[in-house]
């Protein structure tokens, strides 16, 4: 399904602020799974996603999604395939648009854009079901300007965006980081629905290991640009966040260890 | 002033509404910081004095001008996103060489084209009497054509794909929008529309001159921004109106300064009151702000 193979990318390869990012990164995930991803400042989290979505082409490694080999292909033809939702709300969409014309961009995302209108009485029907849904009153709302609306607002109708047209794999980049805790939980109930109604594969990137056990089906842990960790099913379930916190100390202990060879 | 010269200055205007669109396009709705304007307005006149002396017909010679001016503003854009020169520079090179070009193209400084053929003759006739109501007739028509034609196609899925270029690039490609083609294509309307609007300039002035661009973009960007000061909205088709009507209210005022005896100013303080006008449409918004806090302030 989602196939990506010792992925590496360094950032500014040599000069002094080289930065290797991704070091070797595999993961494969399965169809319909939702993976929650962890792991500390500079771990790869963000790079990793870019990756996937083609705003940052790997140097090295393979990825397949759907068994279609995407390494090389730029982001804008990715969108048939990945959907995402980005962390900053301002992002994810465009703030000058309406929220009828933002969904419009949208409910065209990887197909051929034409020159037939974009908005039509049977698409503001189905955009304004789908904002229903939410309980927002954004049904109402339509020709509003998209930047009249909160960034929890926003971020719910970015993830109602990426749910109008199919997708391979959703990405969620900390998408509910710069959100009040109140409405942070409302965006991740949303998540849940919509990855659960539509099936989706989806990937998400968290700071917090309570959201990163209790979503999803599958954690995945991230240090220094590969996967230090990787549980899912029973035990899973049976991990706490305790646990999850030993395990990122240690592996962040290592780190240091592995610095204190080097220095020394 | 006179109802002659109040006409005259509505024709410059109606033309100059033609600019402005293209501006708004480059400048707003892409948000690129364009100057071949200066170059495109007389690369349009240019190719079309030239066709039209050449015996060419004149509507012909104005579909040549756009397509030379959709080359010039895809030759800005390319150098920008494929080269990576920043927009400005881009658009300075671009503007740079087309004045090289536009001598080439003519042959010589300027070309006269008294007595030839016009779009506009065969509706003048003999009759010359009747050109300074017959000229913006027709420019007002084809004005409302192309503003029309700019509301359909930026309210199509294409045209909405534009707009998000402009708005949210990184947005736009992660819904498949393949941003850097929106961009060549946006630029090459935008300089189309900028030479047709000097294709049409020439054949109402009698000739080309290889120096009648200087300040085009000045008074494309005085007219979007006086249009989004008097009547500011969201909304794309008041937007285009906007621009419009800033156009011709912009050469009104002009005729309007320069007619003033009083005022004692002559035609060499043109770009003086270009620059006052856009200057005070640049700082009217924040005195309205500033008004509307004021407790009790006049509303």
């Amino acid at each position: 399904m989602l196939r990506a193979d010792t992925l590496f990318k360094t950032f500014n390869p040599g000069t002094p602020i080289e930065n290797p990012v991704l070091r070797g990164l595999s993961l494969q995930i399965d169809s319909g799974q939702f993976v929650t991803v962890i792991g500390s400042n500079g771990a790869g989290k963000s790079t990793f996603l870019n990756a996937l979505a083609g705003d940052v082409i790997v140097d090295s490694g393979s990825l397949h999604i759907d068994g279609k080999d995407v390494t090389r292909t730029p982001g804008w033809q990715r969108a048939g395939l990945v959907a995402r939702v980005f962390q900053d709300p301002m992002a994810g969409t465009c703030e000058n648009l309406s929220i009828e014309e933002n969904m419009a961009l949208a409910y065209y995302r990887g197909r051929k854009r034409g020159f037939g209108p974009a908005l039509n009485r049977s698409l503001r029907e189905l955009f304004r079901d789908k904002l229903a849904t939410l309980k927002l009153g954004l049904e109402n709302r339509l020709p509003d300007r998209m930047g009249l609306l909160s960034g929890g607002q926003r971020q719910a109708v970015s993830l109602l965006m990426a749910s109008l047209q199919p997708s391979r794999i959703l990405l969620l980049d900390e998408h509910t980081a710069a959100l009040d805790p109140k409405t942070a939980a409302f965006v991740l109930e949303l998540t849940d629905r919509i990855v659960h109604e539509n099936q989706l594969t989806a990937l998400m990137v968290t700071h917090s290991m309570r959201q990163a056990l209790d979503h999803g089906h599958r954690t995945v842990m991230l240090h220094q640009g590969r996967v230090v960790l990787d549980v899912a099913g029973e035990a899973r379930s049976r991990m706490q966040v305790t646990d999850l916190l030993a395990m990122f100390e240690k592996t962040r202990g290592e780190a240091i260890d592995d610095d204190a060879l080097l220095l020394g | 002033m006179t109802l002659i010269a109040l006409m005259g200055a509505l024709e410059i205007g109606l033309i100059f509404a033609l600019v402005a669109l293209g501006v708004l396009i480059s400048f707003r709705i892409l948000d690129f910081p364009d100057l071949t304007a200066d170059g495109s307005f007389p690369l349009g006149g240019a190719v079309a004095a030239t066709l039209i002396a050449g015996g060419h017909d004149p509507w012909l010679a104005c579909g040549v001008a756009a397509l030379a001016g959709a080359a010039s503003g895809w030759l800005t854009a390319w150098l920008n996103v494929r080269l990576g020169i920043l927009q400005l520079l881009a658009s300075i090179l671009v503007m740079i060489a087309l004045y090289s070009i536009n001598l080439r193209i003519m042959g010589a400084p300027n070309m006269p084209l008294i007595g030839s053929p016009t779009i506009f003759s065969p509706y003048i006739g003999d009759n010359f009497d009747i050109a300074w109501q017959v000229q913006p007739a027709m420019l007002a028509a084809l004005i409302v054509v192309a503003k029309l034609g700019l509301d359909v196609f930026f309210a199509s899925q294409a045209g909405l794909a534009m707009r998000a270029t402009g708005a949210n690039a990184r947005m736009a490609r992660a819904q498949g929008i393949a941003t850097e083609r929106m961009v060549l294509a946006g630029m090459a309307l935008s300089n189309a529309l900028i030479a047709v609007a000097g294709a049409l300039y020439v054949q109402t002035q009698g000739g080309a001159d290889v120096s009648m661009g200087v300040g085009t973009i000045v008074v494309g960007l005085a007219a979007v921004i006086i249009g989004e000061t008097l009547l500011p909205s969201r909304t794309l088709w008041v937007i285009t109106l906007a621009t419009v009507l800033g156009a011709l209210l912009y050469r009104l005022l002009i005729a309007l300064a320069l007619n003033a005896d009083f005022i004692g100013l002559q035609a060499q303080d043109l770009n003086l009151i270009t620059a006052l006008l856009v200057g005070f449409a640049l700082v009217l918004p924040k005195l309205k702000a500033k008004l509307a806090r004021k407790p009790g302030g006049a509303r």
